[in-house]
This record gives C-alpha cells, structure tokens and sequence, in this order.
C-alpha cells in the first residue's frame, strides 16, 4: 500500500500492463446482471421507504416518516434492542469461548484436531431452516432440553422454552451460539497456528505463565482473526431471520422479533412496504457502518 | 511445547465436550430420522436392523421433498454455471488490467457482498411482480445470481492478482490474445479457486431461505430448505417424519462439505467479508 502511495512505477502493486479498454467487454455481463439485481433494487428501496404504501394501491409520499418510525414504534425499537440481545450470543459469548477453546488446543498440540474442525466447523454448512427444526425439538415442551432437566432432578426448571416471554429471546440467541462457536474457534486457531514459536520462548524466557503468555504475545497476534470473526458474527446477529421465522416468528407477543424479521413482516404481511423498505436501508447502513468500523479498528491494531 | 499428562488429558476432554456440543442437534435429527415413527398412523415404515430407512421414503412422499429437491438442483446449477462464468470473467479484467474507473466500479462489487438480501427483497419483489417474474425459478435465481456475482468477482479478482502476474505478463509478450489467456492459460491454473467459489456459491444458494420465501407462492417451485419451513408448519402429527425431510434437505450440502471441507472451510475463512 505505501509503496504504491509513494508514487514509484507500478511495478509490484497493480495490475501488469498499460490501460486496457477491452477490460470493460470483461466486466460488463457481470456488472449488468449486478446493477440489475442488486444495485438498482437498492435505490428502489431508497426510494420506496420515502413513500406509505400497500403494495397495491397508490403510494403516498411521507418523507422521512418511516425513518422517524423507526426510531419511535415500540415495536421497531424493540426489534432493534432485540438485535442487539442476539450480537451478544452471535459475536460476543462465540469469541471468547473460542479465544479458550483456540488458546488451548494450540498451546497443547493435541491430536485429531482436523477432526475437531472438521465437527465444529459443521454448523456452518447446515441450512438455518434445518438448523431451526432441531432447536425446535430440543427446546419443546416435550423437547429432549426438558427430559434432560427432568434427568438430573431439576424438572421445577422445565418449560416451552420459545414460549416463555422473558425467556424466548435468549433460547434464539443460544442457537446462534451455538451456530457461531465453531466458526470463531476455527478462525482464531488459524490465526494462531501463524504465531512464530519464538514469540511463545521469548515470553517463557520473561517467566510468563499461560495467562501472562496468552495476554502479551496470543491476543495482540490475532487481533486481525478477532475482527474478522466480530464483523461475521455482527453481521449474521443482524441478519437473522430464517431462525426466527421457523422458531417463533417474532413471538410471543413480539418478544422475538427482529429488525430482518419486521422487514419481511410489514412488507409481505402487513402491507406497510414503505416502512419495511425503511427498516432494510438502516439495517443496511448499520452492517456497512459496523464492518467499516471493525475493520479500521482491527488494521489499525495490528499495523 | 511440553504439556503435563494432566493437562493433555483435560484438554482432549474440553475438544469431546466441544464436540459433542456441535454434534448433538445434529444428531438429535438423525437418530430421530432413523427411529420408528411417532407419528401414530398405524403403518410400521421399512426397517433394516432396526434402523427405519422407509422414514425417508414416507417424508418423500408425504413432505413432496422431490419436487422441493428439483428445484433446489435447478436454482443451484443455475445460479453456480452463470454467477462462475460472469465472475471469472469480471475478476480477469479486475486483476489483470488496468481501464479507468477501475478502483471505484471494484468498491461497488464489493457493497455487494455487504448488502443483506433484506435490503433488496422488497423493492425486488414488487418490481419482479410487475414484469410478470415472481413465481418463477428467474425470481429465485436472478437475485442471488446477482450476490454471487458480487461474491465472485472479489474472490477471482483475489486469485489472479496474487498468483498469475508473471505467467500474463508473459504470455503478452508473447503475443497471446486476453481470450486465450484467460481460459487456456489462467482458468486451468485455478482450478482450486474456482473449485471452492463452486462449492461455496452451491452452499449459499442451496440454503437461501429469504428470496425464495419472498418470489414463490406456486408450490412445485419451493426449494428444499422452503419445503421443510412449510412442512413443519403443516405437519403435526410427530417428529419422525420432520426429521426425516430436515436430514434430506442437508443432505447434499453436507455430504459435499465431506468431500471438500478445506474448500468449505479455507473458503468462508478468506472470504469473510461477504456474509
């Protein structure tokens, strides 16, 4: 990057050759289907959000009426609060259950680790609607979480755990724990399978202990793996919604319900399309502003 | 680096736990799948040493998993063949030219992979509608051809611009056409690459769930992951069954990520930005 802002002949850093007009025959089939289908329909939704409408009928213009609702329904700023609930068991618990599990498995190297990885590195490759279907079971009122509770004598614990008000959110949130965990774990490892080995004998020379070590050479080292791993994790606590949909659509009450959730709801359900169109734009600023962000904060870190 | 016996031993344990952990909603479906049905109807399914294999058969046909599987494959292929070639097109000429403009319009691929589908399935959904598209496999598969693409264009443009600076440079000189060195030179040589945009792209499109929700209502056009959603809606007479078409529907992704984990894995890792 410096050496390119330098100003020296382009030698390393760009692309080989002088300017090429051909480029733009290369890049136009994917660049229309991309404008088509992705870039127009965003500017569509810009442009809807502005405006009430049932998806039948004439639109009305509102102006920024439906941002203003975001901020001030109830129900929205619940949604977002709901959100914020679920970054907690997406990015928060999953990164420092995997900075542990990744600490301890490279500071011992254990055998059949491809196998760990290849098992909890499983939960990725499932599809969420699947994925839900089982937690449903699990967490029935007949489910196999109850039997296990009735198991080992705390049967006074047992409940519809997606049906209990207080209790529904943080069921979701622990499948996303779940479904993040291994994902973390498999990043952070990789990262500190990069650590030189010296780094490890300078601090043990220094008479570090395991924390000590972990704290001074393990944490700074991976803090790029950590940003990743955070904006991945941010961004599907976000983008929730298949999860909730097949789990507890939103309910009860509106105790599950999310920002993806309400998008689809008002849209398609409800008929209020302005005000879903206005919810999509802000999750979207949200998730470029939070990668962005997480993205500058682990670069600046770790240079 | 020396480790106790002790702590050797505790560590093994925390990975088993940890595993189990991963494993077990998983395996809460299988053994569920294979178990006799609860569903109370009466007709004993098809065991082979007590493992009822007819299960599938019966979801099969009750759950129309066919049908949903069908249009899965279609959207799938679909998806993968044309989001592949128009990305290894769009990454050649990112990572191997220069043209002005180039920077800003490679920003703009990259908002893609950002941009949650939220954002754009409603505006998509009354704009397809008016052009006579929803409820068709384009409403499906033209939207998340688009992702892909976005996708795509970043991982292919990654690929040539690491590896394959010298071997174009070379084969301009001598005198080789962009055509000849891009699909007999370059695309050979990236194989792996192009193996896991593959797998990658199969998977994300596979388990969509938003936009097929959103652009079909005709029933023999659900995709698997759809079908399932439904049939957990309509079918209440046990768990079996649901089990069943919940093992078919992650079936072919998983058994895929078998085959090819480093691709799964090495993929999503790389390429986290887009999720």
């Amino acid at each position: 990057m410096t050496v390119e802002r330098a100003g020296r002949p382009r030698r390393g850093g760009g692309p080989p050759g002088e300017p090429r007009r051909v480029g733009y025959l290369y890049l136009l089939p994917a660049f229309l289907v991309y404008a088509a289908f992705l870039l127009y329909p965003l500017v569509r939704s810009v442009q809807l959000s502005f405006y009430r409408w049932d998806g039948l009928t004439l639109g009305t213009w509102v102006g920024l009426d439906n941002y203003l609702e975001v901020v001030q329904d109830q129900g929205l700023r619940a949604a977002f609060a709901h959100a914020l609930v679920l970054m907690v068991f997406y990015a928060l618990v999953p990164l420092v259950v995997g900075l542990g599990l990744a600490s301890i498995l490279n500071r011992a190297k254990v055998r059949g680790l491809g196998f760990f990885r290849t098992v909890v590195f499983l939960p990725q490759v499932v599809a969420m609607v699947v994925v839900a279907v089982a937690w449903r079971r699990i967490y029935a009122p007949d489910g196999t979480l109850n039997s296990l509770l009735s198991a080992v004598g705390l049967g006074s614990l047992t409940r519809g755990w997606l049906g209990d008000y207080t209790l529904a959110l943080p069921a979701v949130g622990f499948i996303g724990t779940w479904f993040e965990t291994g994902l973390v774990t498999v990043l952070l490892l990789a990262g500190m399978g990069r650590i030189s080995g010296e780094l490890y004998e300078a601090a043990r020379l220094d008479g570090a202990g395991p924390v000590r070590e972990f704290l001074t050479v393990t944490l700074p080292s991976v803090r790029g793996e950590i940003a990743v791993a955070l904006t991945l994790t941010v961004i599907a606590a976000l983008r929730t919604f298949d999860l909730v949909y097949v789990t507890t659509r939103g309910g009860p009450g509106n105790s599950t319900s999310v920002p993806s959730y309400e998008v689809y709801h008002r849209a398609f359900e409800l008929g209020q399309v302005g005000s879903a169109a206005a919810i999509g734009v802000c999750l979207t600023v949200i998730i470029f502003v939070i990668s962005f962000a997480i993205t500058r904060v682990g670069d600046r870190e770790t240079t | 680096m020396r480790t106790s016996r002790a702590e050797r031993a505790a560590n093994y344990l925390i990975l088993c736990a940890f595993a189990v952990f991963a494993l077990f909603p998983i395996l809460t479906i299988v053994v569920a799948a294979l178990g006799p049905d609860d569903s109370g109807s009466g007709t004993p399914s098809a065991s082979v040493a007590g493992v009822h294999v007819g299960n599938f058969a019966q979801a099969w046909q009750i759950g129309h998993f066919g049908t949903y599987l069908r249009t899965s494959l279609t959207v799938s292929v679909l998806v993968v063949a044309v989001s592949l070639v128009l990305s290894i097109l769009s990454g050649f000429a990112f990572g191997t030219m220069r043209f002005r403009g180039s920077t800003v319009l490679f920003y703009l691929f990259l908002l893609g992979i950002m941009m949650p589908s939220e954002a754009i399935v409603v505006p998509l959904y009354f704009d397809l509608r008016s052009i006579g598209l929803t409820n068709t496999l384009w409403a499906i598969a033209l939207p998340q051809i688009a992702q892909s693409v976005a996708f795509g264009t970043f991982w292919m443009r990654a690929y040539f611009r690491s590896s394959s600076r010298a071997i174009v440079e070379a084969a301009r000189l001598d005198g080789a056409s962009n055509r000849r060195i891009l699909w007999q030179v370059l695309v050979p040589l990236a194989r792996p690459a192009i193996v896991t945009l593959t797998v990658l792209t199969f998977m994300w499109t596979w388990n969509e769930f938003l936009i097929p929700l959103v652009m079909v209502t005709d029933e023999s056009l659900r995709t698997a992951p759809l079908g399932l959603a439904f049939f957990q809606g309509q079918y209440t007479q046990g768990f079996t069954l649901l089990a069943a078409g919940a093992v078919i529907v992650a079936l072919p992704v998983v058994a895929l990520y078998l085959f090819l984990q480093r691709h799964f894995i090495a993929g999503m890792l790389e390429g986290a930005v887009r999720e």
